[in-house]
């Protein structure tokens, strides 16, 4: 219990330290988002006048209150989930930008995250409790070779062998265009189709990882002197393997897994820009590539946010897993 | 400490290792290789013969590297690559179990043969409770009409725990919430679920702290004698092995170069490199000790060895013995493998009685020079007796 209200405090606490973070940052760097697009005007040749640099003030809402008060407008901005409005869409608030594209990204990567996690991680299992063995090699082998492809690599390959050449998946995108998003069958299933090339570009190329380090992992269990003297009480070998090796094995692991669980909201930028996703890796790229301040930081905040609370739920998953952790 | 031990007068005839009855166990030429995938090769245990016969409790005893852990895991099959049993016979209660494998072997394991291990630390797993390691064993080897549900399970390990004199509330815990001591009674405890008729005590005490040690050897004495298993008690410290046990086998360079009864090792060791052991461990009773070490390192086991491994390192060597490598032969009340005791021993001279631990030695006169690399140090006697240390 005690250790729960410590993690607790120890989340407050981090949570606090990042959104303030968040908000010193942009106020602490050189140059301002009013420069920039001042710049940008420049750029085109025009004069600049005051009363367009004033306009731009106006627009984009630059304080003249005090840090205080501005922090305070902070906190309360982020509760009412109030972000401004974005220079690349602005006829939508970030809010709702965010908001559109975030189940795209929490679907497609959270869902190939899970399910790399589980397949690599049976498969390290098996490969550690095999180690020297062909089925060991067999995994190894095929996990280097498809570890190794880079992710936009592999994608631009699937998109143009399977979607240009033969046409078995749609080119692009994360539904049909033209189609409005609904939770209807023939959309989900539209959109299903047009996932499964990402998918299998990211469950591939990060497959590799959880193999490793689970097979990893298992050698170094398996020389534990509580497996040999597991297999000297004579305990069925499955047993050994799974309750005694990969068990302790997977503690790890699943710190590891709670880091990726946390990265999923930032989305997969290259593999999402690959296959020209909905999500918020696109959206980031879009954000970045427009110098769109209210849209970035907002995404900074979001993706900061989910993996402290990934890496929160993951240390309350652990109580479960470890006994030690317990106090 | 202070009950009678190591009495010093030359014993009566004990029975010898190839007594009437049919021994529990009989290996015979066992080999043990370490074949790393690179680096040398390691002959780790060489043409070992061992017979146990029922309910006798035997030490094994000699320095670091000796191969008597590697000889306690060939006889359990516990052997893992890179280790492996080149040849040999391994007969437990009259079944070659050396070239068993599987779920045949796994069988033999309840009622059979257990090891406890050196490290009660880490021998248990970190996530699982003591009863789930007590179910994990019972339902391994569950039979025919036996359930082992979760009362069961609990009744049977409550009944073991109080044989390692732990409280039945210990189930609930998890490992690291265990002392040391505890852990390794635990261990002892899961080793007698499956109703062993060999236990392999590997190093038993070495991770604990005296008083833990003198309590958990206490333990074990009490329970071989109870249940009548036989013993065999792998362990660097002389000491202890002498105290606990009927018969000691002594190894040196992955050989048994020694095998007498506990009761007349002390008086009656006949290999100088037993003797040099015993010099390294002192009688708390006597008036003055001598702590040597024993000069030199034990050979390269990557080599085949001509002759008898320890002549580099004896005092007593002769040119038969960098030739050829003694057998072990009677000698005494046992056996061991000395060629110049062999002649000596057969001869009518009544040079039998070989040096004892006490007598001075050209070596130990000089003890400002003599290494001093005792295995223990006594620094005070139970009985209060004066004890000087000449270190």
């Amino acid at each position: 219990m005690r250790y729960i209200l410590r993690k607790v405090a120890l989340f407050v606490i981090t949570l606090w330290a990042a959104i303030t973070l968040n908000f010193a940052l942009p106020r602490l760097m050189p140059g301002s988002p009013v420069d920039a697009a001042l710049a940008k005007i420049a750029s085109t040749g025009q004069a600049i006048t005051n009363t367009q640099r004033h306009a731009i003030e106006v627009q984009l809402g630059v304080p003249h209150s005090n840090v205080f008060s501005q922090y305070g407008q902070y906190w309360k901005n982020i509760f009412t989930l109030n972000f401004g409005r974005s220079y690349s869409f602005p006829t939508e608030t970030v809010t709702h930008t965010i908001g559109k594209a975030l189940p795209w990204t929490i679907v497609l990567v959270g869902s190939t995250t899970i399910i790399a996690f589980i397949v690599g991680t049976l498969l390290g299992v098996y490969a550690g409790w095999r180690r020297g063995k062909a089925g060991d090699s067999a995994v190894t082998i095929g996990a280097t070779f498809f570890g190794a492809f880079p992710p936009f690599w592999l994608g631009l390959l699937l998109l143009y062998l399977l979607a240009f050449r033969f046409g078995v998946f749609p080119l692009k995108g994360g539904y049909n265009e033209g189609a409005t998003p609904s939770l209807t069958w023939p959309f989900v299933r539209d959109a299903i189709v047009h996932s499964i090339l990402p998918a299998a570009t990211l469950a591939i190329t990060t497959l590799s990882g959880w193999v490793f380090g689970m097979r990893n992992n298992m050698i170094n269990t398996l020389g534990e002197d509580y497996v040999t003297f597991a297999e000297a009480n004579g305990l069925r070998s499955r047993t050994v393997a799974l309750l005694y090796a990969a068990r302790n094995a997977l503690l790890p692991n699943v710190t590891a897994f709670g880091l990726s669980l946390g990265a999923v909201v930032g989305g997969s930028v290259l593999v999402e820009g690959v296959f020209s996703y909905p999500g918020l890796g696109n959206l980031l790229y879009i954000a970045v590539s427009n110098h769109d301040f209210p849209l970035m930081q907002a995404l900074f905040l979001v993706i900061t946010v989910s993996m402290l609370v990934a890496i929160f739920i993951v240390d309350l998953l652990y109580v479960r897993l470890d006994p030690r952790v317990r106090r | 400490m202070a009950t009678s031990q190591h009495p010093r007068e030359p014993s009566s005839p004990p029975p010898q290792p190839e007594a009437s009855e049919s021994p529990l166990l009989a290996a015979k030429g066992v080999n043990v290789v370490y074949e790393p995938a690179r680096g040398v090769r390691i002959w780790s245990v060489r043409d070992v013969n061992v017979t146990l016969r029922p309910g006798e409790f035997v030490g094994l005893v000699g320095e670091s590297g000796c191969g008597k852990s590697t000889l306690g895991f060939a006889l359990t099959r516990m052997l893992r690559p890179p280790a492996r049993l080149r040849s040999g016979e391994i007969f437990f209660d009259g079944k070659d179990i050396s070239l068993l494998d599987g779920e045949d072997l796994r069988r033999q394991r309840r009622g059979g043969f257990a090891l406890v291990l050196q490290s009660g630390m880490n021998t248990l797993n970190p996530v699982r409770t003591v009863a789930h390691h007590f179910g994990d064993i019972l339902k391994a080897h569950k039979v025919e009409g036996e359930h082992w549900g979760q009362a069961e399970i609990r009744n049977r390990g409550t009944e073991l725990l109080d044989k390692v004199q732990l409280d039945a509330s210990l189930l609930d815990r998890y490992p690291h919430e265990l002392s040391g001591g505890m852990r390794q009674r635990v261990s002892i405890a899961l080793a007698l679920s499956l109703q062993p008729r060999m236990i392999i005590f590997d190093e038993p005490t070495t991770a604990l702290d005296v008083i833990a040690q003198k309590a958990v050897m206490q333990t074990i004495k009490d329970l071989q004698r109870e249940d009548g298993f036989t013993a065999i008690l792998i362990s660097h410290d002389l000491g202890v092995v002498l105290e606990a046990t009927d018969r000691v086998m002594v190894m040196y360079a992955g050989e048994i170069v020694e095998d007498q009864p506990s009761r007349s090792l002390v008086g009656g060791a006949h290999h100088p490199y037993t003797e040099a052991l015993l010099r390294c461990y002192a009688d708390p009773r006597a008036e003055e000790i001598h702590l040597g070490g024993i000069p030199g390192t034990p050979p390269d086991l990557s080599l085949s060895l001509a002759g008898c491994p320890f002549t580099p390192r004896c005092p007593l060597a002769e040119d038969i013995c960098r030739l050829k490598d003694p057998p072990l032969a009677a000698l005494g009340n046992g056996l061991a493998a000395c060629h110049v005791r062999a002649r000596k021993d057969s001869a009518p001279v009544d040079g039998g009685v070989p040096a004892t631990v006490r007598q001075p030695t050209a070596q130990t006169s000089a003890d400002a020079e003599a290494p001093p690399t005792p295995s223990r140090q006594v620094l005070a006697d139970a009985d209060g007796t004066e004890v000087r240390d000449v270190h």
